[in-house]
């Protein structure tokens, strides 16, 4: 009798993810699995798709020096993206975390206010700041600090400081997380045994708060790698990311072929940092950052 | 469950349709559902869905660009065709043609009905992927009154017969920021302004891969629709790519970046930029030789209610529907001035031709175009990119 109960609560954690394990597959892996078949595909000379399996795509999307220059581009303006928000996120998180405030749940609040407003409207937003006739313009010709205004948008530095708008929230809330789980204790037992406050803060609150820091990294680097609106809305003529080529060979090309293998190597590149990540620093640092 | 089954199930929920016991959308849905269940999608589902398709709609579904054109649509055609038809005409819209076209080949037969496209070069797209259709032309009397030249192009695609109802016209010209540049240049340099380093990081460009061929065969000396230099024509688009501080993505991007200055010069949209100048912004507009002309039609998508569809065409093409719709976007419509008196605010559109044949214009010729989509579609996406 003793087993079979055992047995029975075995199956218990499956009949609790199967909703969401069921979601998954229908929405992530089927689909999934219809991208990988339709890579394999032709476009046709009217748009459509020639079935079969051939590997053009595939040749064309591992062989093209253009194809990686694109993924070498999205890498590096993902990667500046990630470090400024982790140069950047540090400070308030500690902030919050450590603030003697009454109210923390207040400031948690400020810092989740930017996701009330679209992601769009927000990055359209820097135009009215950096503009030709924005604010920034504004108040540097109308202080006499400059005689014309002055052409700040529309390069990649406007795409990484979008992006660092989108992402700097995820990364300040795995910080926090973070930071809110050292034990207080800790950092007094150093200031204790002699350590100044920044020795302190290096030895102990540091290393303490790198794997938030981590899990907000990876996020930044995975969400700033996949986009394609704020190089769109914020770039000039050539500042492309890797998901800008996915959009043209499917929505302008009508090559759904090319693009299909297109998402599937950024999905695999993207993956793969992913794996990476959990191979060192394990997954379940992101589940803290979630709260 | 059997197949022969499933057939009989369909029958019966047929003569239940006939009967009246059940409605148009909930039968749809019933046979939906069952071919879900059963993995059903050819046989008696195809069969019995054509024949629902066919009978009166509850709606027919209209998209088209939104805005001021949306709001026209709705006040001067939809709401008496809903009067007369008891139709309800579900008003959608779309960022672009391309967008729209991948809903188009994602969604079931039937689920869109009439979409506002823009040039032949999309029809032909439309047409080559089985999408088009064949319009009754005696229901749609005031077909008569839409110009020659605007409905030859779409059927020399078709054979002669029609998918869609020519709505209305334009160019894309160069637009121009006054304050800078004075008509006197603008005439002298004419497409070649676009490439000309005075203006660096001051110029602008439409991201659509045939504009930026067009106007840069234009600046090669070149004929649009019959280039000899290829490499010359995307060197002239690399260059423009180089002295341009954005390519802009819709008409309304398009309009901020000359409304706040930000570039002096691009080519645009003869409507958009209609509609600055009544704002009041100091922007000029001037068609090149060998400028680019373009239609715009109503096309109907293969699977809608052809009947529902046709009438709701003539009231679209109605003079004072037509007249609103044209003042909202500011593109002539398609009626032809020989037949139809045009009151000033239209026949001081840009781009309006008062003599109804368009012999003024360079239309794209959409054999040369389509024959080289895909190879140049392609090349631009590597060009723009800084190769």
């Amino acid at each position: 009798m003793a087993a079979v109960a055992a047995e029975e609560r075995d199956l218990r954690p499956w009949i609790l993810l199967s909703p969401a394990l069921t979601t998954i597959t229908l929405l992530l892996a089927i689909p999934t699995c219809f991208v990988v078949v339709y890579s394999f595909w032709l476009r046709t000379a009217a748009g459509g798709e020639q079935v079969g399996f051939y590997l053009d795509n595939w040749i064309e999307v591992l062989t093209d020096q253009f194809y990686r220059d694109i993924l070498f581009q999205t890498f590096r303006i993902a990667a500046i993206t990630t470090v400024l928000c982790a140069l950047m996120g540090y400070l308030p998180a500690y902030f919050i975390a450590f603030s003697k405030m009454r109210n923390k749940a207040f400031l948690l609040l400020l810092l989740m206010l930017p996701f009330w407003v679209s992601y769009i409207i927000r990055t359209m937003s820097w135009i009215n700041i950096l503009g030709v006739s924005g604010a920034v313009n504004y108040v540097l010709t109308s202080l006499g600090i400059v005689s014309e205004p002055i052409q700040m948008l529309y390069n990649e530095t406007t795409v990484v400081l979008g992006l660092i708008h989108f992402l700097l929230p995820f990364m300040v809330l795995n910080i926090y997380v973070s930071l809110e789980g050292i034990d207080p204790n800790l950092v007094d037992a150093a200031r204790s045994l002699g350590s100044t406050p920044f020795q302190a803060f290096r030895e102990v609150t540091l290393p303490l708060s790198l794997p938030g820091l981590a899990a907000g990294g990876l996020l930044c680097f995975v969400l700033g790698g996949g986009t394609y609106i704020t190089p769109l809305i914020l770039g000039g003529p050539t500042d492309a990311m890797f998901a800008n080529l996915i959009y043209e060979a499917i929505i302008i090309q009508l090559n759904w072929p090319l693009g299909s293998a297109l998402s599937i190597v950024l999905l695999v590149v993207l993956g793969a940092v992913v794996l990476l990540y959990n191979r060192f620093l394990g997954l379940g640092q992101i589940r803290k950052g979630f709260g | 469950m059997t197949k022969m089954d499933q057939t009989k199930r369909y029958e019966r929920l047929l003569e239940r349709y006939k009967a009246g016991d059940i409605d148009r959308r909930t039968f749809l849905s019933l046979i939906g559902a069952s071919a879900v269940v059963a993995g059903v999608t050819g046989g008696p589902v195809s069969a019995l869905r054509r024949q629902a398709l066919a009978a009166k709609p509850d709606s027919v579904r209209f998209d088209g660009w939104g805005g001021v054109v949306s709001e026209a649509f709705r006040k001067y055609a939809f709401e008496p065709y809903e009067e007369a038809t008891g139709i309800e005409v579900i008003d959608g819209t779309f960022g672009g043609a391309d967008e729209y076209l991948n809903r188009v080949k994602t969604a079931q037969p039937g689920e869109f009905n009439i979409a506002h496209l823009s040039g032949v070069f999309d029809y032909v797209r439309y047409h080559n992927l089985g999408y088009s259709t064949t319009l009754n032309e005696d229901n749609i009397p005031n077909l008569q009154n839409v110009m020659t030249a605007l409905q030859e192009p779409f059927r020399k695609v078709t054979g002669g017969r029609l998918s869609a109802a020519p709505y209305d016209y334009g160019t894309t010209g160069l637009a121009y920021n006054r304050d800078h540049i004075s008509d006197e240049e603008m005439r002298e340099k004419g497409a070649n302004i676009l490439i000309d380093e005075t203006y660096k990081d001051k110029i602008g460009g439409w991201s659509d891969w045939r504009t930026r061929i067009w106007y840069a065969a234009l600046a090669t000396g070149q004929n649009p629709n019959g280039i000899e230099d290829m490499e010359a024509v995307w060197d002239a688009v690399r260059a423009h790519r180089d002295l341009a501080l954005k390519y802009w993505q819709s008409g309304a991007e398009l309009m901020s970046l000359l409304a706040e200055g930000e570039i002096y010069v691009t080519e645009g949209w003869s409507g958009r930029i209609a509609a600055l100048q009544e704002q009041g912004h100091n922007i000029g507009y001037y068609d090149p030789p060998g400028g680019f002309g373009w239609q715009e039609c109503l096309f109907v998508i293969k699977g809608s209610p052809m009947e529902a569809c046709e009438e709701l065409l003539n009231f679209m093409l109605e003079k004072e529907v037509a007249i609103a719709v044209a003042e909202g976007q500011k593109y002539p419509p398609a009626l032809n001035p020989q037949k139809v008196d045009l009151p000033e605010s239209i026949t001081k559109l840009p781009a309006f031709d008062p003599t109804g044949t368009l012999s003024g214009l360079n239309f794209a010729d959409p054999e040369y175009w389509n024959g080289n989509e895909a190879e140049w579609s392609k090349k631009f996406a590597r060009v723009q990119r800084g190769y």
